[in-house]
């Protein structure tokens, strides 16, 4: 057995003639202002377009149609803000309740990532409590509210940690199933090239885990803001959750309205923060057309 | 020259339900250091089996295997293996993807950054550093996988049909690179595929694998270096090879 014979001396390791390797071309796309973003201005446009003319037939109809004790008007809500912003009640009770959901969304999130990297990472256990984390995420995280009263009573604590249970299932179990989904030949990939554990779970289970950390926080984010507000209305006196208890109660709709509105905002800042956070980690995905 | 690779009366069987099915059995091989070695069989021969256990992927259920003499198991720095499948990480560019295993190694990052650009260059993918595997295709991710595997410089390269998913003129193109990249290099192969022809093009010796892996020929492939894939076919040689190793593939089907 004599290898050796068909090795030519001539060898060569050195760089061949310039090759392309076969693949597409690229040229550029010679594209305007307008071809890039005309689509997205118009939508844009129609988007606030639509938002006026529901604004200004709510105000059309409210009064003549139907009666503004059940549905105010815009421009009621709009003094309603007006108000509180003047006397410092928008302030304080905005500021709770982001307070709230802040602490319970990164303390849910921390609690969720590290759960569910570590159960999906030492699959036995994993394996074994998967069951009991069904479960418990299956019950109505409002249901907890009384017990939570009782063990935290009615302060922030309370809030924070009703909120932080929430997004902990929805963070845990879309993280678990992130590492899960992490094909096992990239692991093998690594294995080959002498990774230690602890190189696998930092260059492969962690970054390919991503898209599951992305959307456990993703989802998570409202349910937040459902668990601080959901808490403010079982037991408070003060927040945004409050305040509109409080509105219903003296049957201020306005007031209502204004707090649902203050909600919603921090509701739509909030997405759009996770979504920035979303574009940033997903680069290596192929853009869409 | 003596023998890098080595198995010995290796059986593999994987329990399927309350049946085991053998994928290998009473294997016997010595690989020569420095020699391109090629495994012919169909599908479900074992060949696959064969090469993880040589990887150390995968555990012998009796019998042995030995890289220079050392029991092989797990994997090990000397030996690369490429896949039938890209393993690409998908969230790294080309870049990045070929510095891994000296990444993993604790290499400078400018070092890292010299030996990839170097292997870049070498399979033909300047230009493509900043490309993400899904924006490559098929043929350019697998230049990428050859890449990253010799960034690894190992001695022995353990390939498992990997141009089996390419088109034609691609697979000779690369093919044509295997052999340029392997000569003279003094590294150890070990191909593994399907294809006949590829085999004697590639190989300086064919083992041809029947069922669970029992070897049905097993010779030199005496044909000279450089081999140019066009004129080879037409070599009395080539011919001659031909058909020993297809009539060898025909007896021992199943």
């Amino acid at each position: 057995m004599s290898a050796d014979v068909h090795h030519p001396a001539t060898v060569s390791a050195s760089t061949p003639h310039a090759r392309r390797p076969a693949g597409p071309i690229e040229v550029p796309a010679n594209r305007s202002w307008w071809d890039r973003h005309g689509r997205a201005v118009i939508i844009a446009m129609v988007r606030l377009a639509l938002l006026v003319a529901a604004l200004a037939a709510w105000q059309a109809v409210s009064g003549p149609v139907v009666d503004p004790l059940f549905i105010s008007k815009p421009s009621a809500i709009w003094d309603k803000l007006v108000t509180w912003a003047g006397d410092g009640t928008l302030a304080r009770n905005t500021g709770l309740t982001m307070q709230e959901i802040a602490l319970g969304f990164l303390l849910g999130s921390a609690g969720g990532l590290l759960a569910g990297f570590l159960l999906a990472i030492v699959r036995v256990l994993g394996d074994v409590l998967e069951p009991y984390m069904i479960a418990l995420y299956s019950i109505p995280k409002v249901a907890l509210a009384p017990l939570f009263i009782i063990w935290f009573g009615i302060e922030l604590k309370m809030k924070v940690l009703l909120a932080a249970v929430t997004v902990f299932f929805l963070v845990y179990l879309n993280v678990a199933a992130g590492v899960r989904s992490v094909d096992r030949a990239l692991v093998d990939a690594v294995r080959l090239m002498g990774a230690t554990r602890r190189q696998i779970i930092a260059k492969v289970l962690l970054p390919g885990a991503m898209g599951g950390v992305i959307t456990g926080l993703r989802v998570a984010v409202p349910y937040a803001l459902i668990g601080a507000v959901v808490g403010e209305l079982v037991a408070s006196n003060r927040g945004l959750g409050f305040l509109m208890l409080d509105s219903a109660s003296q049957f201020d709709t306005a007031g209502v309205f204004a707090a649902l509105a203050v909600i919603t905002v921090i509701a739509t800042i909030l997405n759009l923060g996770v979504t920035a956070l979303d574009r940033r980690s997903s680069r290596w995905k192929p853009e869409e057309e | 020259m003596g023998a890098v690779l080595e198995a010995a009366d290796l059986e593999r069987s994987f329990l399927k339900g309350d049946k085991r099915i053998v994928a290998l059995r009473g294997f016997n091989l010595a690989v020569v250091e420095g020699s391109f070695l090629t495994i012919l069989g169909r599908s479900g021969c074992g060949k696959s089996t064969l090469l993880n256990m040589m990887a150390g992927l995968l555990a012998p259920s009796s019998g042995r295997i030995a890289y220079r003499g050392q029991p092989v198991t797990g994997p090990r720095a000397e030996i690369a293996y490429l896949t039938q499948h890209d393993t690409l990480m998908p969230w790294r560019d080309v870049q990045h993807n070929v510095e891994m295993p000296l990444e993993l190694r604790g290499t400078p990052k400018a070092e890292r950054r010299r030996t990839a650009a170097e292997l870049i260059e070498r399979v033909g993918l300047s230009g493509f550093e900043k490309h993400y595997p899904r924006e490559l295709s098929g043929g350019m991710r697998r230049r990428a996988g050859l890449a990253r595997m010799l960034a690894a410089a190992p001695e022995t390269l353990l390939l498992d049909e990997p141009f089996g998913a390419l088109d034609a003129q691609l697979r000779a193109e690369l093919q044509t690179e295997l052999l340029r990249l392997w000569q003279g290099s003094g590294k150890t192969v070990v191909f593994i595929t399907h294809d006949l022809e590829e085999a004697l093009l590639l190989g300086d010796r064919v083992v041809v694998l029947g069922r669970a892996g029992q070897i049905l020929l097993d010779t030199q492939i005496d044909l000279p270096r450089p081999r140019d894939p066009d004129d080879i076919r037409l070599d009395p040689a080539f011919v001659a090879l031909h058909r020993r190793v297809s009539t060898a593939l025909k007896e021992g089907s199943w």
